[in-house]
């Protein structure tokens, strides 16, 4: 489990991939009158009845990032799925452009389109569409036969695939002899076998029961961990796009109403709609240690010949009970009291800090999931210090801020 | 206040006679070679030989009850002296289907694929449908004479709306998301018909091709009276000489290849495993758990 803090972080940096502009998608006989009624600033009530023309997707402005998963969420008739199928134009766009590595999609020409949905772009379905009338390596190498592969290699890299998602040995069956959860893993290798750098998912796991969405998330997760892909995930799942979006965008009548992290969407959301879907939603499951930590303690760094002194000092001017000692590489030494620190250093001790460490502070691991912090949060005097496998501190949970955390989002 | 269509009828036949005659021979000696290919294949194939066939047939697609049904039905008809009109009847279907494919399934095909196309086809697939078959079984045999090549036409222009309609319809039947994947992996046109639309249209399409033999039988009769031939010909003269016998005979002849023709061209759109082939299943195909994941 990556944390959303860093990802968040070096996600940042990477590259644009996908660039979406002022998109719109009008359905219906008369595009062009309810688009100008549209910018006009007119309802999708009045431009239903003026026109007949249904609005799917209204001026949507973002970008995809190249190596990360960019959930998609909205509720149905919000107009995701169809701004996931303007991606790769299964689905034409009324106006706006929407650019593949800077190449627009919208205004190429077919022959270019079919190439790059061969090449770069490839998708995954709620209802799987495997075709029954093939076999399950038939199914996986459909992509590569339609792209002209030549029959051993694209067996070769099926089959590849198939193993990649943990389905060897079911090459010969066929595909009404497949669980719902074999099924999409074979939905899941046809689309992976033509290494697109770019994958489509439209509610891929949402026909999964429970257990085996789960662990198709985590196969995802772990796949894209081998390979970095673009993955644009559209859901309407909350649990699912906190579990596994590196970015998630919230679309409300074909509107994009936000798009940001988890953690941004959670703590800020832009609108009540936003706010809806976490009525629902276990915060303490969703969110890990590592998502609530906040550095607002005082941290020293142990060095020689720094005296205590100075970091009573600093825990005085910012009126804090405790400070955390840290080393130079910000790994997590312990934690002291001022209580403490003023007793060692009165009774002489060599080495102020190391004495002064409170016993009962146990640092919890930064994937620790939300419930299994919360009595031990609730129990200590003090806020906990959170680190991640490396043992650097992250930040520290206190009461104050795990309620404000729960309330916020319940 | 009246119209004359018929004299526009009348005088448009005699000017596609007048005008059109090469075109005419070309068909009909197009149509001719099919289906006396078909007929001289058939008569040269030994009775015993061919009713082997037909139980075979109807081991491997329908099972052993059917199997032994037709080996007693078909020794029934040999016995009555009517294996040869019948083999007769059979060209005359297989030829009347094979033209009635060659063109319902490209029809078929544009009709699904275009609206305005199916909007044209589909009054004219009524007409062919409704139109009683004397109507034009008579300009049939102006244009190309007597025997088997009117007969074959007028067969054609009958049965062939049912595989019009269900190649239509399979298509159009296919599932949007099916066609969804097709597009989404870069697929044709060509190769979306080929890898998606047709096979997963085939139940159907064979279904279309099942109504066409069981309608191009029911010609058979029709058919005979401009010298197509076969049990038709007995039919027709159990009628004229009030011998009801012999007309039974023809009719029971006729319903039996019906059944026989049915059951064996139903088997083929569907999969069908035939009672030995249980003994050579491989162990992959067994249904998995369907709680087995990796």
């Amino acid at each position: 489990m990556v944390f959303a803090t860093e990802s968040y972080l070096a996600a940042n940096d990477r590259p644009t991939k996908i660039s979406i502009r002022n998109v719109f998608k009008v359905f219906g006989d008369r595009p062009d009158k309810a688009l100008d009624l549209l910018k006009a600033g007119k309802s999708k009530a009045e431009i239903h009845a003026a026109t007949g023309c249904t609005i799917g997707v209204n001026n949507a402005t973002f970008d995809i990032r190249a190596g990360e998963i960019f959930v998609i969420m909205g509720l149905s008739g919000s107009g995701k799925s169809t701004m996931l199928r303007l991606i790769n134009r299964l689905i034409e766009p009324t106006a706006g452009s929407i650019e593949v590595d800077g190449r627009n999609v919208a205004t190429m020409p077919r022959s270019e389109l079919i190439a790059l949905r061969r090449r770069d772009i490839s998708m995954v379905f709620q209802s799987f569409a495997l075709l029954p009338n093939r076999t399950v390596i038939d199914n996986a190498a459909f992509g590569l036969e339609v792209a002209g592969v030549a029959e051993t290699e694209r067996k070769a890299r099926a089959c590849a695939a198939l193993q990649a998602v943990g389905l060897d040995g079911y090459d010969d069956s066929r595909i009404d002899q497949l669980s719902g959860g074999m099924k999409q893993r074979v939905g899941l290798a046809r689309a992976l076998a033509g290494e697109p750098t770019v994958l489509l998912m439209d509610e891929a796991f949402s026909a999964l029961d429970p257990l085996i969405r789960t662990e198709m998330q985590d196969e995802l997760v772990r796949l894209q961990a081998e390979h970095s892909r673009t993955i644009v995930f559209v859901s309407h799942d909350l649990d699912e796009a906190m579990r596994i979006g590196d970015r998630i965008c919230i679309m409300q009548n074909g509107e994009v109403v936000q798009v940001g992290t988890p953690d941004e969407i959670v703590l800020k959301p832009a609108n009540d709609y936003v706010r809806s879907f976490f009525r629902n939603v276990d915060v303490s499951q969703v969110f890990r240690a590592g998502d609530v930590a906040r550095k607002t303690q005082v941290t020293i760094i142990e060095r020689q010949g720094v005296s205590a002194a100075a970091a009573l000092e600093r825990m005085e001017h910012y009126d804090r009970d405790v400070a955390i000692i840290l080393g130079r590489d910000k790994t997590y030494h312990g934690m002291v009291s001022r209580n403490s620190l003023i007793e060692t250093t009165r009774d002489g001790a060599r080495d102020p800090y190391r004495q002064a460490f409170l016993p009962d502070i146990e640092p919890i691991p930064a994937s620790e999931s939300l419930s299994n912090v919360l009595g031990k949060v609730a129990a200590s005097a003090f806020p906990l210090p959170v680190i991640d496998e490396a043992n650097r501190y992250l930040g520290s949970i206190s009461k104050s801020a795990l309620l404000e955390t729960l309330d916020r989002t319940a | 206040m009246t119209f004359d269509i018929g004299d526009g009828v009348d005088s448009a036949v005699n000017y596609i006679l007048d005008n059109f005659a090469p075109l005419l021979d070309l068909i009909a000696s197009a149509i001719g070679a099919v289906a006396n290919g078909i007929q001289s294949a058939l008569l040269a194939t030994p009775t015993s030989v061919g009713l082997a066939i037909f139980v075979l047939l109807s081991l491997w697609r329908v099972g052993f009850g059917f199997a032994a049904f037709t080996a007693v039905s078909l020794w029934l008809v040999d016995h009555m002296g009517l294996w040869s009109a019948m083999m007769e009847t059979l060209s005359l279907v297989l030829a009347s289907t094979l033209v009635a494919m060659l063109i319902g399934l490209p029809l078929g095909i544009a009709m699904a694929r275009s609206n305005k196309v199916a909007a044209i086809v589909r009054p004219l697939l009524d007409l062919m449908q409704t139109m009683p078959a004397f109507v034009y079984l008579i300009p049939a045999a102006m244009f190309f004479g007597l025997g088997a090549v009117p007969g074959t036409i007028a067969t054609v222009i009958f049965s062939m709306p049912p595989v019009v309609r269900l190649t239509n319809l399979g298509i159009r039947q296919v599932h949007a998301e099916f066609i969804e994947a097709g597009n989404a992996f870069g697929c044709t046109a060509m190769q979306l018909l080929f890898k998606v639309q047709l096979p997963n249209a085939l139940p159907s399409i064979m279904a279309g091709i099942n109504q066409t033999i069981m309608l191009a039988l029911s010609m058979v009769v029709i058919a005979s009276m401009i010298g197509a031939g076969g049990i038709g010909n007995t039919v027709l003269t159990g009628i004229q000489r009030l011998d009801v016998g012999t007309g039974f005979e023809g009719g029971i002849a006729v319903v039996i290849l019906a059944v026989i023709l049915d059951r064996i061209t139903q088997s083929l759109g569907k999969e069908r495993a035939a009672p030995w082939r249980g003994l050579f299943r491989r162990q992959a195909q067994q249904p998995v758990a369907s709680t087995a994941t990796a």
